[in-house]
C-alpha cells in the first residue's frame, strides 16, 4: 500500500510544488490581520506574508515572537505577577514610557519626573534610570534630585538652549529596560501556561532571559532563526510559517510541497530567496537565467567568460525546442521492431 | 513519415566576436548611410544592401541567391573610424583596467597569490560550483588586485581610474604621485582615457592573467570589448515596412545604424582632414553615444535616442528584455497550430471526460492519419467527402482538409478534387482528417495556474458555437459561464495522444496534487439535488422514481451479466462511459399498496457494491451533547455499508469537490475511471432528483416575520447604544485601556466587538426564523452555494463596513460624511449598517458599503499581479527539480535538494488528506466494525477536525470580517474574468 502511494520517478516535483503554492496565492487576501486570541498583536498575514517568506527578507514587515514561559522558576510557580515581570524584562521601555520630562529654563536643566506607579510596575528605580541616562549620548551630568528623591536632574555642561534641546531629544527615547527591537510584549494565558507575544523580534537576547521556555520560543523572522539556531531550524521555521500562513487563509496545501520549497531555499546552508537574487539567479543555465530576468547582463557575461549551456533544465530546452527532461521527457523509448507488430501504448 | 534523423542540440556555447571574425563573417562593408534610391531599390553598400539578405518578394539575395524566406540573411559590418567601447561590458572593462598594471598589463597580484587563486578556482569547478559562484570569486580576485598601488612585476605606480557613467574613463590625478605618473604636460585634475588607450591597455593583458580573472581568452579577449568594427545584422532582422501610402518605414535598428554610419563618416573625414582635436573628440563621443544606444537604449546616464515622433527607439537590448522581449515572448512561449478558442457553456449530460466541440471548429481542426495498407480504403472514403465546409449540421461525418504526399507536398482537398485526390493516395501519405468523436484534445483555460488548468478531453461533436463540458470540470479550470472563453488543442501524434490519455485526461486529475483530495466533484445544484434526494425519509413512487432515473440508462436485472449494452459499444474501453443502472426492488409499499423507493435507496444504486464509509455531513451541527450517530436528529451522520446508504444526508461532504468523502474514497480505492463513472452518474441522478422536486430561490426566501425583524431592530439599537456608552466613557476618560493598547485602540476593539456581535446575533435570529425548509438555507447548509453569513446579511443586518480592517474614518475632516457631527465615534457615523440587504440600506449606509466594496475590488486587482509574480518566481526556481530514480530530489546540476521526497517519498495526490495511508480505512477493512470503531474513535474525530480545520477557520473568519466573503467568493472572480480576457 505504501509503495503504491509513492511518487513516480522523474516526476516534476518542483513544478508541482510551485503550482500548489502559487495557485492558492490568487485566493488569498492582501490585508494584515489581528492575531487570533486575546493578545492583539498585528501580524502580516495572507499573500504579503507568503511573498515575504519566499523572498527570505531579512526583517519581516511585522516581526513578532511567541515566548512561552516555564511553569516554575526558582521553585515558585510562574503566576501572572511573575509573568508580567518577565514581560517587562523583554519589552523595551523608553524614558518617556515611565516618566515625563520637564525643562527648567532658569536652572538650565531637565527634570525627569518618573511616574511612581509606572516604574514600580516595570520594576525600575530612579537609580536605574540615572545609570541608564549616564550612558546616553551627549549627556554627562545626571543626578538624583536631592530634594524630591524620585526625580532626576540632567544638566548640561554649557548653558545653552540648543544644548538643552539636544539633550532632551537624546534622552527622551533612551532605553531604560528591555531587549532591543521588541516594542511590545503582551501576555496571554494558554492552556499550558503563560505566553508572551511580542511585536518586534530579537531571538538571541530573548533566549537569555530567565523564565523563558527556551525550547519553544518562536519568531517569525526566519533569517534570525538561521543566524541564531542554524539552517535546519530555519528550514523548520520556513515550513511552519508558510504552512501557518496558508492555513490561516483557509487553504489546504500538502506539507510536502512546502517542505520542498523550504529545502530548496536552505539547501546551501544559508537562506536563499526565491527570485532574481536567490535561486533563479544562480541557475547553471545561461538561457534559463536570461529568460527569467535581467536578460542582457546574463548574456553578456556568458559571452565574456565563454559559458556553455548544457541544456539540462526546462527553460533551456523549451527555448531550443526540445522535449524537456522531466516526466515522460526524461526517458527514451527504444523500440526494436520484432517480427510482429506490438502495440505501443 | 520520412525517416529523418532528428538531431539533438547537446549544448550551446557563448562567446564574444572578435573584430576579425566580424569582418570575416561580413558579406559586405557598409559605407553609405542611405537605404534606398529614388526608384526604391536598395543602394549598394548601404544599410539595405541585398548582400545581407532580401525582404521583398521577387528579389534574390546577392550572397546566396535565395529568395525571401529561404535566405536566412547575412551579416555586414561597419569599419569604425575610431574604436568605441561596448556598453554592456563597461563594468568588466573597468574591473580589468583597475586590476592590471597600466604599463605592463599584468594582473597586480604576486605569483603566489595568483597560484592560490587558480587552485581554488579549479577546486570550485571540480566541486561543481556554478558560474555565478565563479563570477563572484573572480570579482573578488579583481578587487584584491586593484588594491595594489605598485605593479609587482614592472614597478609602475598605478593611477586610479574613475568611470564617468556611462562610458567615459578618467584617470583620477587627485594626488601628487599620480600627477607625476601621468606626466607633467597634463595639468587637469583628471584626464580622459580614450577608448583607444583603453583598448591598448587591454591588449597588454596576458592570456594567463585573464584566466585568473575568470575569463576565457579563447572566446573573449578583453580588447574585443572595445569595438573597431561593428557587425550589421541582416536585413531580415530589421525589415522595413511598406505603408499603404507607399512610404517606407524603417526598423528602429536601421535608424540607429544610419546615425552610427553618418557620424562615423564625419569622424573619419575630420580625422583625415586633420581637424582640430576638439572637433574630433566631440565626434568621437557622439559616435560612442550612438553605438551605446544602438546596443541598449535604456543605459542610465544618457538620454534615450528617440524616433521622430518622440517614441524611444527599440534597440538590441530592448528586443531581448522583458515580458515582450525575445526571450520571454518568443523563445519561452511557442505559437501553435491546430487550436481553437471560443466561449464555453455548460452541459450536465456530458461525461466529465468529454468536451463538446461545435461542428464549425471540428471541420477546421484536423488529425493526421498515416495511410497504410490496412486503412487505405477507409481513408479514401474520408477524403472523398472533401472538406464539407458547407455541411455544418447533423449528421456529422469527418472529411479531410489536406493530403500530404510522401515527398512532403501539401495538397488542399477541395470539393472538386476530392475524388481525384482520394484515388491518388498511397501508403506513407498523410491525410489531415477532420475531428471525429472520441479524438483526444487538450482543453485549457487561462490563467493556467496549475496543471489541472490543461486537461485532456474526448471530443463530442455538437451543434451550436460554444465548447461545452460537464459542470464538475469547472473548479480545476476555475471557469464559469459568464462569457469565459477556453482554448482547445488537437494532438497530432500517437505518442502525444497516448500520453495525454494516460496522464492528462480529466479522470486522472480528480485528485488534486495540492492536497490529497478531489478537485473535481459535484458543485452547486448537484449538491442541492443530492440533499433533496437523500435528506430524511424521502419516498418516491414508481412515476417519480422513473423520472429521477430517466437520464441514467436503465438495465434490467437479467442484463446484469451481459453488462455493457447497445450503441455505446464503440467506446466501451473506458467503462466510465457505461452509465447504466438497475432499478432496485421497491423499499416497500404505501397505504394504497403502491410500491415506493426511498431517496437513500436511489442514491445507493450508483455506489460501488462493497463501498463502506462513515462520516459527518456538512449539515452536522456539532451537537454539544455528543453525536447521536445513527439517531442524529438532523440526519447528518452518514453511514454507508456494502454500497448501501443506511443513514445520513449526502451533501458537499459526500460528493462535493474538495470535500467529498465518498468521491475521495472511490477515486482512491476503485480507480479513476470508476470515479469518473460515479461523478457522471451522480450528476444525472441528482439533477433528476432536483427536477423532480423543483428548486428556486428568490427575494422571498429572505422574508422574516415582523416579530423577528423587531427583535433584530431592538438588538441592534441596544448595541448601538452600548457603543455610544463606550464612546462616552472614552471621552470622559473612564474607559480602561487594554494592556499594550492606547485608549483609542481599546475603544475601537470594543466597538468592533459589539457591532460584530450585533450582526451575528441578527443573523442568528434570522436563521431561527428562516428554517431548514428555506431553499437559500438549504443551499448554505448543504454547502451548495453561499453561506449563512450571506443570508444573515440579506435577512438580518449587513453589519460593520471596514476598510483596512478598521471602521471607516476617511473622508472629511474628523468625519466620514457631512451628515455627521465632527468626531462622532458612534456606530452609524463610522460605517455600521443596521439594515439588511432586503430592507435596503440608508443613503449613508449605501455609501459606506460602497467604500468597503471598493476596497475589495482594489484588493483583487493588486492581488492578481502580486501572486502572479510570486508564482512566476516559484516556478522559475523550482521547475528543474525532479524525482530521480534513487528517490532523491535533485536539480539539473545534480545537487540533492531532498534525500527523500517529502521525507517519505509519498505523492501528495495519493495521500489521504496529506497522510500516506488512511489507517482508519484499514481498520474497517481488517477488523469487525465495532472493534474498528473503538480503535478509531479517539483518533478519527481528531482527524476529521484536522481535515476540516482550514475550512472551519475560514467560516469563522468570514463571520468576523464581513467584506471578505463578498469580494472573495464571487464578486472578484466575475470582475476578473470579464476584464482579464
Amino acid at each position: 500500500m505504501y509503495v503504491s502511494h509513492t511518487m513516480d520517478q522523474n516526476e516534476s516535483a518542483g513544478v508541482m510544488a510551485a503550482h500548489s503554492l502559487g495557485e492558492p496565492g490568487t485566493q488569498m487576501n492582501m490585508r494584515t490581520f489581528h492575531y487570533a486570541g486575546v493578545a492583539n498583536v498585528n501580524v502580516t498575514q495572507g499573500l504579503p506574508r507568503l511573498i515575504e517568506i519566499v523572498d527570505a527578507r531579512r526583517i519581516p514587515a511585522t516581526p513578532s515572537m511567541e515566548i512561552p514561559l516555564v511553569a516554575e522558576i526558582d521553585g515558585g510557580p510562574v503566576d501572572e505577577g511573575v509573568a508580567r515581570h518577565i514581560a517587562s524584562e523583554i519589552e523595551v521601555t523608553t524614558l518617556l514610557d515611565v516618566a515625563s520630562i520637564q525643562t527648567n529654563i532658569t536652572n538650565m536643566e531637565l527634570v525627569i519626573v518618573p511616574d511612581a506607579r509606572k516604574i514600580s510596575e516595570k520594576g525600575i528605580t530612579s537609580e536605574d534610570i540615572r545609570d541608564r541616562l549616564k550612558k546616553a549620548k551627549g549627556v554627562r551630568n545626571v543626578e538624583i534630585d536631592p530634594v524630591k528623591k524620585i526625580n532626576i536632574i540632567v544638566r548640561s555642561d554649557e548653558p545653552s538652549f540648543k544644548k538643552l534641546q539636544q539633550m532632551y531629544d537624546s534622552i527622551k527615547s533612551t532605553k531604560i529596560k528591555g531587549i532591543d527591537g521588541i516594542t511590545r510584549a503582551v501576555l496571554s494565558k494558554e492552556s499550558g501556561g503563560w505566553t508572551i507575544i511580542t511585536e518586534g523580534s530579537n531571538l538571541r537576547e530573548v533566549l537569555k532571559v530567565r523564565g523563558v521556555e527556551v525550547e519553544n520560543v518562536m519568531t517569525n523572522s526566519i533569517l534570525e532563526v538561521a543566524d541564531v539556531l542554524g539552517i535546519e531550524a530555519a528550514r523548520n521555521a520556513l515550513i511552519r510559517e508558510a504552512k501557518g500562513t496558508l492555513g490561516e487563509a483557509g487553504l489546504n496545501v500538502d506539507i510536502r510541497h512546502i517542505m520542498l520549497v523550504a529545502d530548496l531555499m536552505t539547501n546551501d546552508g544559508y537562506v536563499k530567496a526565491i527570485g532574481r537574487h536567490g535561486i533563479s539567479g544562480k541557475k547553471s543555465s545561461v538561457l534559463a537565467r536570461a529568460a527569467f530576468e535581467i536578460t542582457a547582463a546574463h548574456l553578456l557575461h556568458a559571452a565574456m567568460v565563454g559559458e556553455v549551456d548544457h541544456l539540462e533544465g526546462v527553460t533551456e530546452n523549451i527555448i531550443v525546442g526540445q522535449p524537456v527532461t522531466l516526466g515522460t521527457g526524461a526517458v527514451n523509448l527504444e523500440y526494436k521492431p520484432k517480427k510482429r507488430r506490438t502495440e505501443e501504448a | 513519415m520520412t525517416n529523418e534523423i532528428t538531431k539533438k542540440i547537446g549544448s550551446i556555447k557563448f562567446s564574444c566576436v572578435s573584430p576579425e571574425e566580424i569582418r570575416k563573417m561580413s558579406k559586405i562593408e557598409i559605407i553609405t548611410a542611405d537605404t534606398y534610391d529614388d526608384e526604391g531599390y536598395p543602394i549598394s553598400r548601404g544599410l539595405m544592401d541585398p548582400h545581407m539578405g532580401v525582404i521583398e518578394p521577387g528579389l534574390r539575395c546577392k550572397t546566396c541567391g535565395c529568395k525571401v524566406d529561404e535566405c536566412p540573411g547575412h551579416f555586414g559590418h561597419i569599419e569604425l573610424a575610431m574604436p568605441v567601447i561596448h556598453v554592456g561590458f563597461i563594468k568588466d572593462i573597468k574591473m580589468m583596467l583597475e586590476s592590471t598594471c597600466s604599463r605592463c598589463g599584468r594582473l597586480m597580484l604576486s605569483a603566489d597569490q595568483v597560484k592560490a587563486r587558480r587552485e581554488s578556482m579549479e577546486k570550485m569547478e571540480e566541486l561543481g560550483g556554478g558560474t555565478i559562484d565563479l563570477k563572484n570569486f573572480s570579482k573578488e580576485t579583481a578587487k584584491d588586485a586593484s588594491k595594489g598601488v605598485v605593479c609587482p612585476y614592472c614597478g609602475a605606480t598605478q593611477v586610479k581610474i574613475k568611470l564617468d557613467k556611462p562610458t567615459t574613463f578618467r584617470l583620477d590625478n587627485g594626488d601628487k604621485s599620480a600627477k607625476v605618473a601621468a606626466g607633467a604636460n597634463k595639468t587637469s585634475a583628471s584626464s580622459k582615457l580614450t577608448p583607444k588607450e583603453v583598448r591598448e591597455r587591454l591588449e597588454r593583458i596576458p592570456d594567463e592573467d585573464l584566466r585568473t580573472l575568470g575569463m576565457d581568452p579563447e572566446t573573449c579577449r578583453p580588447e574585443w570589448m572595445v569595438l573597431t568594427a561593428l557587425a550589421v545584422p541582416p536585413v531580415t532582422v530589421r525589415p522595413s515596412i511598406t505603408l499603404d501610402s507607399g512610404d517606407r518605414s524603417e526598423d528602429d535598428l536601421t535608424h540607429k545604424l544610419v546615425d552610427v554610419l553618418r557620424i562615423n563618416q564625419r569622424l573619419g573625414e575630420n580625422r583625415d582632414a586633420g581637424a582640430p582635436q576638439l572637433i574630433v573628440e566631440d565626434l568621437w563621443e557622439l559616435l560612442q553615444y550612438h553605438v551605446t544606444t544602438y546596443f541598449d537604449n535604456q543605459t542610465s546616464g544618457i538620454p534615450p535616442a528617440r524616433h521622430r515622433s518622440g517614441r524611444p527607439l527599440k534597440t538590441l537590448a530592448q528586443r531581448l528584455k522583458g515580458k515582450e522581449g525575445r526571450f520571454r515572448s518568443n523563445l519561452s512561449g511557442k505559437r501553435v497550430n491546430f487550436s481553437a478558442r471560443t466561449v464555453i457553456s455548460p452541459d450536465p449530460l456530458l461525461s466529465i471526460n468529454d468536451v463538446g466541440v461545435p461542428i464549425f471548429a471540428a471541420r477546421e481542426l484536423t488529425v493526421p492519419l498515416h495511410v497504410n495498407a490496412r486503412n487505405i480504403e477507409q481513408v479514401r472514403k474520408i477524403i472523398r467527402r472533401g472538406p464539407m465546409m458547407d455541411k455544418m449540421e447533423f449528421p456529422y461525418k469527418p472529411g479531410a482538409n489536406y493530403v500530404i504526399r510522401a515527398d512532403g507536398r501539401r495538397i488542399r482537398v477541395t470539393e472538386r478534387n476530392a475524388f481525384e485526390v482520394a484515388e491518388n493516395i498511397d501508403i506513407d501519405y498523410v491525410v489531415e482528417r477532420q475531428l471525429m468523436e472520441g479524438d483526444v484534445v487538450l482543453f485549457n483555460r487561462q490563467p493556467s495556474l496549475h496543471r489541472m488548468s490543461m486537461m485532456a478531453h474526448r471530443i463530442k461533436i455538437m451543434e451550436g458555437k460554444t465548447f461545452r463540458f460537464n459542470l464538475c470540470d469547472c473548479p480545476p479550470y476555475n471557469a464559469d459561464f459568464d462569457g469565459d472563453e477556453m482554448n482547445l488543442h488537437v494532438l497530432q501524434s500517437d505518442e502525444a495522444r497516448a500520453e495525454a490519455r494516460i496522464l492528462m485526461q480529466v479522470q486522472e486529475n480528480i485528485l488534486s496534487p495540492r492536497y490529497g483530495g478531489p478537485i473535481i466533484g459535484a458543485i452547486h445544484d448537484h449538491i442541492t439535488g443530492a440533499y433533496y434526494l437523500t435528506h430524511g425519509d424521502t419516498r418516491f413512487d414508481r412515476f417519480q422514481t422513473s423520472n429521477i432515473l430517466f437520464k441514467l440508462p436503465v438495465r434490467s436485472a437479467s442484463q446484469r451479466e451481459s453488462a455493457i449494452p447497445d450503441d455505446r459499444a464503440h467506446s466501451q474501453k473506458a467503462d466510465s462511459r457505461d452509465w447504466s443502472v438497475e432499478i432496485p426492488e421497491p423499499a416497500g409499499t404505501d397505504e394504497k399498496g403502491e410500491p415506493y423507493w426511498t431517496g437513500k435507496q436511489l442514491f445507493s444504486i450508483i455506489l460501488p457494491e462493497d463501498f463502506n464509509a462513515t462520516f459527518k455531513a456538512n449539515i452536522c451541527r456539532n451537537c454539544r451533547e455528543g453525536c447521536q450517530k445513527e439517531n442524529c436528529r438532523y440526519d447528518a451522520y452518514v453511514k454507508i455499508r456494502n454500497g448501501n446508504l443506511e443513514c445520513g444526508t449526502i451533501d458537499v461532504r459526500g460528493i462535493g469537490n474538495s470535500k467529498g468523502r465518498i468521491l475521495d474514497r472511490i477515486a482512491r480505492d476503485y480507480g479513476a475511471s470508476r470515479a469518473a463513472k460515479f461523478i457522471n452518474q451522480v450528476t444525472r441522478l441528482v439533477l433528476g432528483a432536483l427536477m423532480n422536486h423543483g428548486f428556486s430561490t428568490g427575494i422571498g426566501d429572505e422574508d422574516i416575520p415582523e416579530e423577528a425583524a423587531n427583535q433584530i431592530f431592538t438588538y441592534s439599537q441596544e448595541c448601538i447604544e452600548k457603543v455610544a456608552k463606550n464612546v462616552e466613557s472614552y471621552r470622559d476618560g473612564t474607559l480602561e485601556a487594554m494592556p499594550g493598547r492606547s485608549l483609542r485602540e481599546t475603544l475601537e476593539v470594543n466597538v468592533m466587538g459589539i457591532l460584530g456581535d450585533a450582526r451575528d446575533h441578527a443573523g442568528e435570529i434570522a436563521e431561527k426564523h428562516l428554517g431548514m425548509e428555506n431553499p437559500a438555507v438549504i443551499m448554505a447548509k448543504s454547502g451548495a452555494r453561499g453561506s449563512m453569513l450571506n443570508l444573515s446579511q440579506m435577512a438580518g443586518c449587513v453589519g460593520q463596513q471596514a476598510v483596512r480592517g478598521e471602521r471607516l474614518s476617511r473622508g472629511y475632516h474628523g468625519r466620514t460624511l457631512p451628515h455627521f457631527e465632527r468626531d462622532d465615534l458612534g456606530a452609524y457615523a463610522r460605517g455600521f449598517c443596521s439594515n439588511s440587504y432586503k430592507t435596503g440600506l440608508s443613503p449613508t449606509e449605501f455609501f459606506f458599503h460602497a467604500m468597503g466594496g471598493r476596497e475589495g475590488l482594489v484588493d483583487t486587482a493588486v492581488r492578481t499581479s502580486r501572486s502572479g509574480y510570486m508564482q512566476r518566481r516559484l516556478v522559475s526556481a523550482l521547475e528543474d527539480l525532479k524525482l530521480t530514480s534513487d528517490g532523491t530530489v535533485r536539480n539539473t546540476v545534480g545537487t540533492v535538494i531532498q534525500f527523500k521526497y517529502g521525507e517519505d517519498g509519498i505523492d501528495p495526490s495519493r495521500t489521504v488528506g496529506g497522510k500516506a495511508i488512511d489507517l482508519d480505512d484499514l481498520f474497517y477493512e481488517v477488523l469487525p466494525e465495532d472493534e474498528a470503531e473503538m480503535l478509531i474513535h479517539p483518533t478519527s474525530s481528531k482527524a476529521a477536525d484536522g481535515d476540516d480545520y482550514a475550512t472551519r477557520e475560514k467560516d469563522e473568519m468570514e463571520y468576523t470580517d464581513p467584506d471578505e466573503s463578498e469580494g472573495d467568493e464571487d464578486g472578484g472572480d466575475d470582475y476578473g474574468d470579464d476584464g482579464g480576457e
